[in-house]
């Protein structure tokens, strides 16, 4: 509860105090809904760098990664974002689903250790956060427990918040259901993988960053 | 295919007003002693958005220090109060504040008992390993 109204009470003396620039933006989801892939897209776009390594492996971010100053235009008006994109949130880590993907026993078992860091690494930093992305791969079922408490956690936290439905590009993808279970949020359908979307995730980003 | 038989399960319920003096660390502490023992654990009620994201970590760091622990699964069950008027929904909101939010039910339990716990807005599957 302290935690909570301590961010609230930064949060409100960052907005009177600072301007609005480096807009500290988390991508937050469930693993493999394609935050890096997402997160790549914009700063390739903005920076020309990537910021991380994808894979069809779940936990492949293991670490909190991010980049400074991601200028974005867009009608021309510019904010500038620090982009934040964080492991994959999950209650449950086994090496041996690793290993189906042909990972090595003691890798697997690496991995997983460092996947377990990573999750509590990602719900510390939503603390720091000004606003958050919500990126769930739209071909899966939406109701997720893990969903509904990054939500809830978000909502608690008073912390403005868009969801994108990624790999709209799936046959089995489905906007609709995203929005049926989160009907109090924008929810904007994009394909990272594509490049699909972007002009009203853009859009939706900027009507986010004026909630910050 | 052959399929294992299921030799026991073990369920506990606690009620809400057990875990309600109990700080966040103890609320955790007292869920995650029982899934540990593989029980299945049913809350009469919900945890706050905080203390599931703690249980999260603290989930995270046992799965990090006991050998064989892969995690839990969690789901929470309650009442879909978007389609209903505003007065009940004040009525609703009111009662939780009060008495905590009774009309959930919080289901967590240890994810080398349970695969998956499937939920729509309609109905809720547990599926066994």
């Amino acid at each position: 509860m302290l935690k909570i109204l301590k961010s609230f009470a930064r949060r409100i003396l960052q907005r009177i105090f600072k301007k609005r620039e480096n807009i500290k933006i988390g991508f937050y989801g469930p693993p493999n809904a394609g935050k890096t892939s997402v997160a790549n897209r914009i700063c390739k776009d903005w920076t020309g760098e990537e910021i991380g390594i994808v894979s069809k492996i779940p936990h492949e971010t293991r670490h909190v990664q991010f980049k400074e100053k991601v200028n974005i235009d867009h009608k021309g008006k510019t904010l500038a974002f620090k982009i934040v994109d964080t492991p994959g949130l999950a209650t449950k880590i086994d090496y041996e689903d690793f290993m189906k993907f042909g990972v090595k026993k003691g890798q697997a078992k690496k991995r997983a250790k460092e996947a377990t860091q990573g999750i509590i690494e990602s719900i510390q930093w939503l603390e720091d956060m000004d606003a958050v992305i919500v990126v769930l791969d739209a071909a899966e079922n939406p109701y997720s427990q893990v969903n509904i408490t990054i939500i809830g956690n978000l909502v608690a936290r008073k912390i403005p918040t868009l969801v994108v439905a990624n790999k709209i590009d799936l046959k089995k993808a489905s906007i609709k259901k995203v929005e049926a279970a989160f009907p109090d949020y924008d929810v904007v359908g994009i394909s990272a993988k594509e490049g699909t979307g972007f002009d009203d995730f853009y859009e939706a980003l900027f009507r986010l960053s004026k909630r910050v | 295919m052959k399929h294992k038989k299921i030799r026991g399960l073990s369920l506990q319920v606690i009620p809400f007003a057990e875990l309600r003096e109990l700080s966040i660390s103890e609320r955790v502490k007292k869920i995650l002693g029982l899934v540990l023992n593989d029980k299945i654990v049913i809350v009469h009620g919900r945890l706050r958005a905080e203390e599931e994201a703690r249980l999260i970590e603290d989930t995270m760091a046992m799965v990090d220090h006991v050998k064989s622990f892969k995690g839990i699964e969690l789901a929470v069950i309650e009442p879909d109060m978007r389609r209903e008027n505003i007065i009940v929904r004040m009525k609703h909101n009111i009662a939780k504040s009060l008495v905590g939010d009774s009309s959930a039910l919080t289901v967590v339990g240890p994810a080398s008992i349970i695969k998956e716990i499937k939920r729509d807005p309609k109905k809720i599957e547990l599926f066994l390993k």
